[in-house]
């Protein structure tokens, strides 16, 4: 199966790429803003095997589900972000690991 | 005709009187004082018995068939399918227990306010004299066994409370701990009956039990019936003073003498009894050889507190003896079949013997605070009303016809005869060693001459130790006649003696008025005598005889000194042939080390299961606790390291 003269594994390598690097930043950055943009890239390396499937299989479901994904993306960045923001302001930073007051 | 339903609404007054007495008496009791409280508790009572003489006159207006009346009040305890209610049940059995414990009760009461006089904690008497009322009557009226139980708790509370009322004397408090530890034995067999009742019939009411085994008597297996009926007795054992947790009464007579004739003679010993009655229908269906137990054991301990009541010289000592002696009485009634004899001997016993305790009290706070018998004596002439109703009190128990007791132990001992006549012998024997006992301390305290001479030297010595009481004078003071407001209720008891017989006279079926009303009560489980009629008037002859023999008996020995009194005063009776002494060594010695092995046990098995359980999730927790790091970095890695395992688990289990 082929999409714009490519196969589809091309793409899915392409996704896979996209998300080791995304989860591999998410873990090995400490700056939280980083670590956002990595979590952004999984979802979207997520996104772009959805929309592979569905044009290679002609199925509308891939493309719906990848605006699913696009709106919990938004909303996680709007309280992820209000939450480095609020860090910010208490004088705590972006680095991830000075916020584990949470340490059981 | 007049319009009389109300009055059977008015049930749950019988209750709240004496409760509402013991809430004023427990807010203002100390500031309303002598005689002020004493007055309350007494009108509470009062209350309390006009309320239950106003259902049984509603009851009378109602068909036989329609003299079971549940009165539901509220929803006690609801927990799945289990319920237990507040309610009353108001049927002929417990209306004649609650009209003589509320109409005994509140002479009592009466009685104890002369009694008490003086007393520093004369309100906190009646305080819990009202509260044991209100216990007694819920136990009474209580329409399920949990409700029955939980006024078994409470007299059991208030006979402790009384016991060691005067707490500052160790033996005083000591005894109070004997009576509430015995009655725990006792308690323990209740709790498990009430366990099976509710697995086996689903329910505990009293109603629901007797109509699932109207409906069908295979509804129970008879092995777990007979295991309930035992394990009640087990606890009317211990609440009515049965061998061989009967150790308690005789020391509780160290409580205040009021508390001993109204909750040691009259009443709460009586509970057990009831608690029989009440369940007869379980009795009924249970194998033949558990009421023959409680029958054998009833008529054991008859006879045998009768020995021991011969050689004691406390006069409170003798009557708990006989006390003990007449419940066992109740409880060969009881295991013969024969309910309605147990309850009309529990109403005349209440009479006659809240009248012998009476009336030894005012002879104990006449001759202050004196209880040896071997110290009175002529007691007749300075006592004059004192003696006159004693003596009919010691004529009934004797069972001198046509006094009450004649009545009712004669209606026992026929059953008795009917079932087993080794039974029977053994309840004359009691008979006689009754009314020869009760003459002894007739004859000892209000005949004969004033005895202090032969044991003077210890009478010294005794008034030395008792220096800061000012005792002094007691040689040089003339005891006299109490007040009258300790006659007054006296009085009324002994004319009780004299006519209760009346209730339930055994010449026609039309004089069985007792039978007849209760027969509601006893759904057929009831005995009948089949004996001609011939029989029963031999039996009453040789019951008469035999109280005769004992009196005549005892006046040879005790007022012409024709005989030695040493030789019926057994060391080993006064002892009560060390049943006592072999109790308390066995549970100080043996006893006590099973228990100790009991405790171990609970503490290292039961204990340690259940703090292993808690120990290990605490220490799954510490562990656990180490990956909590507060470090989101951590936390991505795991949930990465978990989408492996599970990508890792459905590829490798995929079937496509």
């Amino acid at each position: 199966m082929e999409i714009w003269g490519m196969s589809t594994e091309w793409y899915l390598l392409l996704s896979a790429a996209l998300f080791t690097i995304g989860a591999v930043g998410l873990l090995v950055r400490e700056n939280l803003l980083v670590m956002f943009m990595c979590v952004e890239l999984m979802l979207n390396a997520v996104n772009i095997t959805f929309v592979a499937f569905g044009v290679g299989w002609n199925d509308v479901g891939g493309h719906v589900a990848v605006f699913f994904v696009l709106v919990v993306a938004a909303t996680e960045v709007v309280v992820g972000l209000a939450l480095v923001v609020l860090l910010n302001r208490f004088r705590v930073g972006s680095n991830a690991d000075d916020v584990s007051r949470m340490k059981g | 005709m007049l319009d009389i339903a109300w009055m059977l609404d008015i049930a749950w007054m019988i209750c709240a009187f004496p409760l509402f007495g013991f809430l004023i008496l427990l807010v203002f009791g100390r500031r309303l004082g002598e005689p002020h409280a004493g007055w309350l508790a007494t009108a509470s009572i009062f209350g309390s018995f006009a309320s239950s003489v106003l259902v049984y006159l509603a009851m009378l207006g109602l068909d036989a068939e329609d003299r079971v009346v549940p009165k539901k009040l509220f929803t006690w305890i609801q927990v799945n399918d289990f319920t237990a209610d507040a309610g009353l049940l108001v049927d002929p059995l417990s209306v004649t227990m609650v009209m003589f414990i509320t109409g005994v009760g509140m002479f009592i009461s009466m009685y104890a306010i002369g009694y008490m006089h003086n007393d520093k904690d004369f309100s906190k008497f009646f305080l819990y004299l009202t509260l044991f009322v209100f216990s007694m009557l819920i136990l009474v009226l209580g329409d399920n066994l949990l409700l029955t139980f939980l006024g078994w708790e409470g007299v059991g509370l208030c006979s402790y409370l009384l016991i060691s009322f005067w707490f500052t004397d160790t033996s005083n408090a000591s005894a109070g701990k004997k009576a509430f530890i015995t009655n725990r034995v006792g308690d323990w067999g209740f709790m498990l009956a009430i366990f099976l009742a509710f697995t086996s019939f689903g329910s505990i009411r009293y109603t629901d039990i007797a109509d699932r085994i109207a409906a069908d008597p295979n509804s129970i297996a008879v092995v777990t019936a007979t295991a309930i009926t035992l394990l009640l007795f087990v606890g009317a054992a211990g609440k009515s003073a049965q061998i061989p947790l009967y150790i308690w009464l005789p020391d509780a007579m160290a409580g205040p003498t009021p508390v001993s004739a109204l909750i040691h003679a009259a009443t709460m010993v009586t509970a057990g009894v009831y608690l029989m009655v009440r369940v007869n229908p379980i009795v009924g269906v249970a194998y033949d050889f558990a009421p023959s137990v409680i029958a054998w054991v009833g008529v054991g301990t008859a006879l045998f507190a009768a020995t021991a009541a011969v050689a004691q010289n406390d006069i409170k000592k003798v009557l708990a003896y006989s006390t003990v002696s007449q419940l066992g009485y109740m409880m060969l009634a009881v295991g013969t079949g024969a309910y309605v004899a147990a309850i009309f001997h529990m109403v005349t016993h209440a009479f006659f013997k809240a009248l012998l305790f009476l009336g030894s009290g005012s002879v104990i706070h006449a001759l202050d605070h004196e209880q040896d018998m071997r110290r009175y004596g002529g007691l007749r002439s300075l006592m004059p009303v004192t003696a006159a109703t004693f003596i009919v009190g010691w004529l009934a128990i004797a069972g001198v016809p046509p006094f009450s007791g004649f009545w009712s132990k004669d209606e026992i001992l026929l059953y008795a005869w009917e079932h087993n006549i080794v039974m029977w012998f053994a309840g004359i024997v009691t008979a006689v060693l009754t009314a020869f006992y009760m003459s002894r301390v007739v004859f000892m305290t209000f005949y004969g001459e004033r005895a202090t001479a032969d044991i003077a030297g210890e009478h010294t010595q005794l008034a030395g130790e008792h220096d800061n009481h000012d005792n002094h004078d007691k040689h040089g003071k003339q005891p006299c006649e109490v007040s009258r407001i300790m006659l007054i209720p006296v009085i009324v008891l002994a004319s009780g003696a004299v006519l209760l017989g009346a209730i339930n006279l055994p010449f026609a079926s039309g004089t069985h008025f007792l039978e007849h009303w209760l027969e509601p009560s006893l759904y057929n489980n009831e005995a009948y005598a089949s004996a001609t009629t011939g029989t029963k008037w031999i039996l009453a002859l040789l019951a008469a005889a035999g109280s005769a023999l004992g009196i005549i008996a005892a006046r040879a020995v005790y007022l012409k000194r024709r005989v030695a009194s040493e030789k019926f005063e057994w060391a080993v009776a006064a002892k009560a042939w060390h049943l006592d002494a072999a109790v308390t060594s066995f549970v100080g010695g043996p006893g006590h080390k099973i228990f100790n092995a009991v405790n171990t046990f609970d503490s290292v098995v039961v204990d340690g299961l259940v703090n292993f359980t808690g120990q290990a999730v605490r220490s799954c927790g510490g562990w656990l606790r180490g990956f909590q790091t507060g470090l989101m970095r951590f936390y991505a890695l795991l949930m990465a390291v978990g989408v492996v395992f599970m990508l890792v688990w459905f590829v490798s289990r995929a079937s496509f």
